[in-house]
């Protein structure tokens, strides 16, 4: 193969410079020749992604190591061993970390369940406008993370005419202050990510249901599976991947929740009730300016999604190619 | 007997979606009626079911529109930053792609395998660190520190990469034969052949800079250089007195992009799901 496109080059060479057409009058500068040449160009063009990968994502990777062992003050940085780490494990990186574990479970069970259902049955031949449907699950994550946050704040605002109280006054529920109790916190967090989310996981699993072969069910039918059993028995099995892949870019989106609790809290909820891991790596590396401290909870939070998404993978059998 | 059940099946699924689709919308919906109600009011009483129509006016967006200098100052950045944003990134994520896609080269499989890592990596773990380098290089605090982490997007690189694959061959030799250089055969052959591809990116690369907020909000320290989001959430306090520009200002920022989705679904749709891993 690459003997043959060096062949292909020559024979151009050859036959376009002195044949076909006539002696190129302007001698081609040596330099230009090397930088056209087919062993050249391909680095030419990946150039700007290997500086952008040693300079914005090597660098920073090992530096965030390196900075977890400093005490950084500016212009004077020392060395410090593990003390950051032994400072981590406080109650309000427990409180972090217990919210985002909770935040993760709930993104994580209602991100997976509820797409899966409603992209079968969007998927089913009853439904007209499936277009129509589709587009407005998906137009909620066109929103910016902030507009979600000025939108929720006010449908679940402590006023006993909000919207949220009215619906809880229904059944008789005394208004809540929404954002300033714990579960109610969480609550809010998980519905801004699920309402911004939902379309698109709905998508990969729209994707995933084109893949199945229609005949199966058909003769599922024919042998008299209910609709229950062609869900566990066809169509569970054939979303497999997707819905590993989903749930293991949910994990990951969990463990790096920030955002949500930003534009609820704007980083000091009361009482750390709306605490992420993120956000005390916020809270401690920005707002403290203490880099060391937060790089290594940075660190923590990068071992802890390797070891969950990897924990997952295996016990799901992630790992393995193709059908077992 | 069965055609009977079909139909009946038929309507309780269209409902259903009906609901659904509702519920989805119905923030945005709540969002876009209360814009038009008194400021001071839908601070004290958040977005209600019921609505005072003799209230409704557009005092938001005329305040908006005559005394909120900053709001359109934001919106002026936000829109450079994106675009140039698109611009940049479109340019090198796509040589990037292009190259792991029809050249055979030393170290491409690595390069790639570097591309999918990068993938993975989450963005907050490298973020003090590339903070305190935006610090050292004196970036902090400018257009360029803000654009950086976007303009050689791993996923777009991906993205490019497996379109790229699909291309015809034979027209690099064809091009080569008649004297084209391989920049151009990239240029002015293969980009074009790649331009859904494009579309797609611009897309992600636009919304994806449109709605940044974490980095943005590490980088930007002087108000002139505030981004929409940025901007917002600093009116976003318990005590705020800027529910007009907050409101109206939520509005403005998301209905450019849903008319740009009604007209560009299956752009957005294409590129959205490749870079659909969260943040």
């Amino acid at each position: 193969m690459i003997n043959n496109s060096r062949l292909n080059v020559e024979e151009y060479n050859f036959e376009g410079k002195n044949i076909e057409e006539p002696p190129v009058q302007k001698k081609p500068n040596k330099f230009l020749k090397i930088l056209n040449s087919k062993r050249v160009v391909p680095y030419v063009f990946v150039l700007p992604f290997i500086i952008s990968f040693l300079i914005l994502t090597l660098y920073p990777a090992i530096q965030a190591f390196v900075m977890s062992f400093q005490r950084i003050l500016p212009g004077q940085v020392t060395f410090i061993g593990f003390q950051n780490y032994e400072r981590i494990f406080n109650p309000s990186f427990f409180k972090a970390l217990t919210n985002t574990t909770i935040y993760t479970i709930s993104t994580v069970v209602v991100l997976v369940s509820v797409p899966i259902i409603l992209a079968i049955l969007l998927d089913s031949k009853f439904v007209k406008f499936k277009t129509l449907f589709r587009s407005a699950l998906f137009i909620p994550s066109l929103t910016s993370v902030v507009v979600a946050g000025i939108i929720f704040r006010l449908v679940f605002a402590e006023s006993e005419s909000s919207i949220a109280n009215q619906i809880i006054g229904i059944f008789g529920v005394d208004p809540v202050s929404w954002q300033y109790t714990g579960w109610s916190g969480m609550l809010l967090m998980v519905l801004i990510a699920s309402w911004r989310w939902m379309g698109v996981n709905i998508l990969y699993f729209l994707a995933g249901l084109q893949n199945i072969p229609k005949e199966i069910y058909e003769s599922a039918e024919i042998d008299g599976a209910n609709i229950f059993q062609r869900f566990r028995h066809i169509t569970l099995p054939f979303l497999k991947p997707i819905i590993i892949f989903v749930t293991t870019i949910s994990i990951i989106g969990g463990f790096r929740v920030f955002e949500e609790s930003y534009v609820l809290w704007q980083g000091n909820s009361p009482g750390n009730i709306g605490l992420t891991l993120v956000g005390y790596l916020y809270q401690e590396g920005i707002q403290q300016n203490d880099l060391g401290f937060g790089s290594a909870i940075g660190v923590i939070v990068l071992i802890l999604i390797f070891i969950v998404s990897i924990l997952y993978l295996f016990l799901t059998g992630g790992f393995k190619r193709g059908d077992e | 007997m069965k055609k009977k059940n079909n139909t009946v099946a038929k309507w309780i699924l269209n409902i259903i979606f009906a609901i659904v689709a509702f519920i989805a919308l119905f923030p945005l919906i709540g969002l876009i009626i209360s814009s038009f109600r008194p400021s001071t009011e839908l601070m004290r009483n958040g977005i209600t079911f019921s609505i005072n129509w003799n209230e409704l006016s557009l005092n938001n967006y005329i305040y908006i529109f005559t005394q909120a200098g900053e709001y359109w100052e934001w919106y002026g950045n936000s829109l450079i930053i994106s675009g140039l944003t698109i611009i940049l990134s479109l340019f090198f994520s796509s040589m990037v792609g292009y190259s792991l896609a029809t050249y055979n080269f030393k170290g491409r499989n690595l390069i790639f395998l570097f591309v999918l890592v990068i993938i993975m990596i989450p963005f907050e773990v490298l973020m003090l660190p590339l903070y305190q380098l935006m610090i050292d290089t004196r970036l902090i605090d400018t257009f360029t520190g803000i654009m950086l982490p976007l303009i050689v997007s791993p996923t777009a690189v991906f993205f490019f990469r497996q379109y790229a694959i699909g291309l015809p061959k034979e027209l690099m030799d064809a091009a080569r034969i008649d004297g084209c250089t391989e920049y151009g055969i990239f240029f002015k052959i293969m980009a074009p052949l790649m331009l859904p591809s494009f579309a797609a990116m611009a897309i992600l690369q636009g919304l994806h800079s449109w709605n940044n907020f974490l980095w943005p909000l590490l980088v930007v320290r002087s108000n002139d250089l505030f981004t929409l989001p940025i901007g917002l959430a600093t009116l976003l306090t318990p005590y705020g007195n800027n529910y007009d520009i907050l409101i109206a200002g939520a509005v403005m920022t998301v209905i450019p992009i849903v008319i740009l989705f009604a007209f560009f679904q299956r752009y957005f749709v294409a590129g959205l799901s490749t870079g659909g891993v969260k943040g």
